[in-house]
């Protein structure tokens, strides 16, 4: 179907594109920008006045909690959840039950969501079976079955040797290892990050110390065997300054950070707003600080949702006893506006952080609109405001932090490969002038 | 953000912890507590009708016959109906969440809750949770706080020091998992004590704890040189393990208040603990059963002190 994007301003960070520009969709992908191809006849219009137009956003870490916590969400709940937040591509971590150690899993997920014809899913396998730490995944099958990376998700390794076979064997054949630094007998029981307000309310906590040693161990490994290593969930000012001098050093090491630790820190906790409780832990108004900076000089390359969906009774309970984890998909794009708006960034560096780079970190050729490129694009509203209310999500997880937030960012049009996937018919609120 | 034991009048709705308690709050309930104090010892019939009709629920996850015995007696002082729960943490593991228990309760008439949890930050999600007719005290939550011990002590502290700005103050022991020591800490500062010190090894004190206002000791003679007040807390014998000591023997050896040890305080200075003590570990029987100890006081000043508390939540008149 052939779709005309017309009077919207077009930014493509890839092809340095932030202009007044119309767009030609036709058979699934970008035909032309600005000037219509020849003989091209539109059979949906998209009016985007007074709206932006950019490359679908690609979420490093989303969970959909299936197969095996479908109490919490499903494929269908967060594939909508995705698109109607204007993500096309999505990454989802192997710590579903049973975990995504054996191709038949991911194939079986994969179609399924190819079905849903919603977002696009890549799953991230796990690095060792059922996460145990132990024995190495079948990874040259899991990558035949559609599996873009590997990792731990959450779970400890810590038994160093397998670790370093792990990387090795990964490194043999190019695949990517994705990891989590964090040191589980230093975090053994944590819940709030170590510091003033972790002491205050008494809470078990998670040093700093838990995240560099265990980077530190990960990027001796990514020296030592050549693994393509990415580092997921940054979450200190120490991890930033690591990773900083690796690549500086010349490692080949990309990293990501989520969007609540760009925006929050271990005082958000307050009186035990269980909302807060997350992974890693939200630490201080320093790290927080440092990994802005990190974002900026591009020490950390992406920043994701970490999406992970947790029913309601889950959250009411002590904090320490709350599942970790918050819906993300939705607010991701108007967490990174107001990151734009408050660093004072253009649109285009701000829109990169989710878009090309985790595309480059996925190894796609995807988070672009070149022409031929796949037609994976949002629409939205850039003036409209709405406030964040559990009940209008579409994600089953219904917890956030930034409940009752008012954002700016509204999407309005999700396309993945040349279809109109989401719509809204909201206009949310204006913001007087 | 609202302080949530605050209602919109300001006034004292839940008491869940001395921080952010206001100091006029504190010195009512001190003040009343005297008050409750005189009472008792002028009469025959030490029951006075405040909570004639109400019910009080004393709901323990977490075992404690002396803190639950206290607060029992405290409300039946008030004539109030007391019905005591001892739910263990084996019930939740039966299916059904705190709040499920909370509503049942709720669903029972309770007026007054007293919670004791073994996790941080219990009591707030239960305040949070109930009716606004509702008032919540918190009985001890995890290492978070644990206020109507802290107003007993300050309590104590002013009845037999009369002033909190001319005091020195030391709080000595496992500071980390304390309750008791976070409340004391608030309450101390809050009531204008100039000098608040901590005295343990770095393993029992939590990170950044001078943010609290404290001073930071890790021996026993400097700390204690020169203060009004030696507030010990309890070691519990699980701190043994998980390399945060090497032994009770050792501990008391640099910790354990001593005769020697509490010679380098003010003559005139007092020693109290929460209780239960653990003789020999943190405390020695000699300074426990001694001259400065004021230990069985803070006992009989608590029943006065949750009596005021429960009596200004229920609104009665003094």
């Amino acid at each position: 179907m052939n779709i005309h994007i017309k009077n919207g301003r077009l930014i493509d960070p890839r092809n340095n594109i932030d202009a007044k520009l119309d767009v030609y969709v036709m058979d699934k992908r970008i035909a032309a920008i600005g000037q219509a191809p020849d003989g091209f006849m539109a059979a949906q219009v998209i009016d985007a006045a007074g709206m932006i137009v950019i490359p679908g956003l690609i979420d490093l870490a989303a969970r959909l909690r299936e197969p095996g916590y479908e109490y919490m969400a499903t494929l269908e709940s967060e594939m909508l959840a995705a698109v109607a937040g204007g993500v096309t591509s999505l990454a989802c971590p192997p710590d579903t039950d049973p975990p995504l150690d054996e191709p038949g899993l991911v194939e079986m997920l994969k179609h399924r969501a190819r079905n849903l014809n919603l977002a696009r899913l890549y799953p991230v396998a796990a690095l060792t079976t059922a996460l145990k730490g132990c024995e190495l995944t079948e990874m040259a099958e899991l990558v035949d079955a559609g599996c873009v990376a590997f990792s731990q998700a959450d779970a400890p390794l810590t038994d160093t040797r397998v670790l370093y076979r792990a990387m090795q064997y990964a490194a043999t054949f190019g695949y990517s290892v994705w990891l989590r630094p964090q040191d589980s007998f230093l975090a053994r029981d944590g819940v709030a990050h170590d510091g003033e307000v972790a002491t205050r309310c008494g809470l078990p906590a998670i040093p700093v110390c838990a995240e560099t040693i265990a980077l530190a161990t990960m990027l001796s490994l990514a020296r030592e065997t050549g693994a393509k290593l990415h580092i997921c969930r940054l979450s200190s000012a120490a991890g930033v300054e690591m990773i900083r001098t690796a690549k500086q050093q010349g490692l080949a090491v990309s990293c990501d950070v989520t969007m609540n630790h760009v925006h929050l820190s271990e005082m958000d906790i307050g009186y035990f707003d269980p909302n807060c409780r997350l992974t890693p832990p939200l630490r201080s108004l320093r790290d927080r600080a440092a990994l802005r900076a990190g974002l900026l000089d591009g020490t950390i390359d992406a920043i994701c949702s970490n999406h992970a969906p947790v029913d309601e009774d889950a959250k009411q309970l002590p904090f320490a006893e709350a599942e970790s984890g918050a819906t993300g998909l939705e607010l991701l794009l108007p967490l990174i506006l107001k990151w734009a708006q408050q660093e004072k960034i253009s649109l285009s560096d701000a829109v990169a952080r989710a878009t090309l780079r985790p595309a480059q970190i996925l190894g796609l050729d995807a988070g672009h609109l070149s022409i031929g490129a796949a037609a994976d694009m949002c629409v939205f509203d850039p003036e409209a405001c709405w406030r964040v209310e559990p009940a209008a999500l579409k994600s089953q997880g219904k917890n956030t932090p930034f409940t009752g937030m008012e954002v700016q960012g509204l999407v309005r049009y999700t396309l993945v490969d040349g279809k109109v996937v989401y719509q809204s018919q909201e206009s949310g609120l204006r913001i007087e002038d | 953000m609202n302080n949530p034991q605050l209602n919109k009048q300001g006034e004292l709705q839940h008491l869940l912890t001395t921080e952010g308690l206001p100091a006029h709050i504190m010195r009512d309930i001190l003040d009343r507590a005297a008050s409750f104090l005189e009472v008792a010892e002028g009469r025959e019939i030490k029951k006075v009708p405040l909570l004639h009709g109400k019910s009080v629920f004393n709901i323990f996850f977490e075992n404690s016959t002396r803190t639950r015995t206290t607060f029992e007696i405290a409300a039946k002082r008030l004539s109030a109906d007391v019905v005591n729960l001892n739910i263990g943490s084996s019930s939740t593991s039966k299916g059904e969440t705190l709040l499920d228990t909370v509503d049942n309760l709720c669903a029972m008439h309770a007026d007054m809750f007293v919670v004791r949890h073994s996790q941080s930050g219990a009591a707030h999600l239960i305040a949070r949770h109930v009716a606004p007719e509702i008032h919540v005290i918190n009985a001890g939550d995890g290492r978070h706080a644990h206020p109507t011990q802290a107003l007993l002590d300050m309590f104590t502290i002013r009845h037999y020091k009369k002033e909190f700005h001319n005091l020195r103050v030391a709080i000595v022991g496992d500071v980390l998992h304390s309750r008791v020591a976070r409340s004391q800490i608030h309450a101390l500062t809050t009531l204008g004590v100039p000098e608040v010190r901590v005295i343990a090894p770095k393993t029992l004190l939590p990170t950044m704890v001078e943010n609290l206002g404290v001073q930071v000791y890790h021996d026993m003679a400097k700390g204690l040189k020169d203060v009004d007040v030696v507030l010990m807390l309890r070691l519990q014998n699980e701190r043994m393990q998980g390399a945060l000591l090497p032994s009770g023997q050792e501990y008391f050896k640099n910790y354990g208040l001593t005769e020697e040890k509490l010679a380098y305080a003010r003559t005139d200075a007092i020693v109290m603990h929460p209780g239960p003590m653990n003789r020999g570990i943190e405390i020695d029987s000699r300074v426990a059963d001694g001259a400065q100890s004021v230990i069985l006081s803070q006992v009989t000043f608590g029943i006065a002190v949750r009596m005021a508390v429960m009596s200004i939540l229920a609104g009665s008149p003094k």
